[in-house]
């Protein structure tokens, strides 16, 4: 029997899901060993042609990361799931939208202009912004030259195709992708749109502070790691810091709480959660521990940007799926 | 007149104040806009922002969330505490969001307040009707395969 053949395909992603797939180091001998790769565009020359060439549903396992955000995105993991036998949502972006997935409180106009100038270090006196199609001479011909369309918004994966699995993190570890791959070869695959590879207990109750941690947790204030630093081997969230560990999927191995910084949420959210964000929200209003409207907004205010803590990696899966926009609406952001 | 916007608003109101109120509207024979869709629910500290997103997700106009006046009315203590840390926070959340502060109203109603109910009722669906529907960009979060 021939091994099974594994794609890998990367939509709106920083490369960070690739890097987790090299992080397996040796066991990069052993993946080799068990599956041949046969579209991976961040490391082999393949094109959409050859893709286009394979027989319907001839790859085993595509595992996409990324979100969805230029129509090329879209032809691609269309395709892909055309040839596809399973398809894999493979980290935040391409499971939730992630952190790419926060340019959904901006239209593509908003974006483009602030990329291209506003930005304080950027300097365009022409106003050149990418257009989809422009004409230049090279060696005396003119040429056309064309570039994929941007979508209205990030979509994530399972927003523009079926997914069958995912796999959490930003990026997963290699421990994460590790397990969940020898899941897929198994055989024995669990039912359809489960998460491959971590657990279904919270950040929390895995973590190595969380004997530490009060059984009533009452904050009288909110700390942001920008302007302090937290103390070592004390539960973040008794200490004041927004950490989104009992809301939050376990199964990273504590990764950052190890390196002293609070959860903010790439494993997203427990089994039961409907909105990420709404969740995280009502977990950590709930344990403030003042009883007046003034107080309250005060410890509020010391956060500025709470859709971007809250919802860091889930806006484009939300409720809501980002910032709702209306006609003759202001473009001014609160 | 069949043309009319008519906002249709998702109430939460808890069982022991709130909902008593709106009881006690009826009873009273107070007219009131049949905008409205209540939900009863135990106490204004079981609804959660989800509940609240799902709403206005699904096409609510605008959400209410009704519980007893704080400090101390709660039948649980401090369940109306816990709602007003949750929305007070959430409120903010909203507003990042697009959804205009009209359109979420945390109001607490004993079960004496019949009038208030029927005030914040009136009030809300004329705010409503000016602002006109949200139109929601959840009807076109999935696009079609192709």
């Amino acid at each position: 029997m021939s091994k099974p053949k594994v794609a890998w395909y990367w939509c709106a992603s920083c490369g960070g899901c690739e890097e987790s797939f090299v992080d397996l180091a040796e066991k990069l001998l052993d993946v080799f060993g068990a599956v041949d790769i046969v579209f991976c565009p961040v490391a082999m020359d393949y094109k959409k042609e050859d893709v286009e060439n394979m027989p319907d549903k001839s790859i085993t396992v595509s595992f996409i990361n990324g979100g969805v955000r230029l129509e090329e995105h879209l032809e691609m993991v269309k395709l892909l799931r055309r040839k596809s036998d399973i398809v894999v949502a493979y980290g935040a972006c391409s499971s939730w939208g992630g952190i790419p997935g926060l340019a959904n409180l901006y239209n593509v106009k908003e974006i483009i202009d602030r990329k291209y100038k506003e930005v304080p270090t950027v300097v365009n006196l022409n106003n050149i912004t990418p257009r989809e199609e422009t004409e230049v001479d090279i060696d005396g011909y003119r040429v056309k030259l064309s570039l994929p369309r941007v979508l209205d918004r990030l979509y994530p994966l399972d927003q523009v195709i079926d997914v069958d699995y995912y796999i959490p993190g930003c990026p997963p570890t290699s421990e994460v992708f590790w397990n969940a791959l020898n899941i897929l070869l198994s055989g024995e695959l669990p039912p359809k749109g489960s998460i491959l590879g971590a657990g279904s207990k919270s950040l929390c109750d895995t973590c190595p502070l969380n004997e530490t941690k009060p059984d009533k947790l009452e904050l009288t204030e909110l700390k942001r790691i920008a302007n302090t630093i937290p103390k070592l081997d004390e539960c973040l969230l008794a200490q004041g810091y927004i950490c989104l560990g009992p809301v939050t999927r376990g199964g990273c191995g504590a990764l950052c709480i190890n390196a002293n910084m609070p959860c903010t949420g790439c494993f997203g959210p427990l089994d039961g959660i409907i909105d990420y964000g709404g969740k995280a929200a009502s977990y950590i209003a709930s344990i403030i521990s003042y009883d007046e409207l003034e107080e309250l907004e005060k410890v509020y205010d010391s956060i500025p940007d709470w859709v971007g803590i809250l919802y860091k990696y889930y806006l484009a899966a939300s409720k809501l799926g980002g910032r709702i926009r209306r006609k003759k609406e202001v473009v001014k952001d609160g | 007149m069949g043309d009319r916007y008519e906002p249709i608003i998702v109430v939460f109101a808890c069982n022991w104040c709130s909902y008593a109120a709106i009881d006690l509207a009826g009873t009273s024979r107070l007219h009131y806009p049949p905008n409205v869709r209540v939900i009863k629910v135990m106490c204004s500290g079981r609804v959660d922002p989800q509940f609240v997103l799902e709403a206005f997700a699904d096409g609510a106009d605008g959400v209410i969330v009704a519980g007893c006046h704080p400090p101390a009315d709660c039948h649980y203590q401090n369940g109306n505490i816990k709602a007003l840390r949750r929305f007070t926070l959430f409120k903010r959340i909203l507003a990042r969001l697009g959804i205009e502060k009209e359109r979420f109203r945390l109001e607490w109603i004993s079960a004496s307040e019949a009038k208030k109910w029927v005030e914040v009722v009136n009030e809300m669906v004329n705010e409503l009707r000016k602002l006109g529907p949200l139109k929601n960009r959840v009807e076109v979060r999935r696009l079609v395969e192709a």
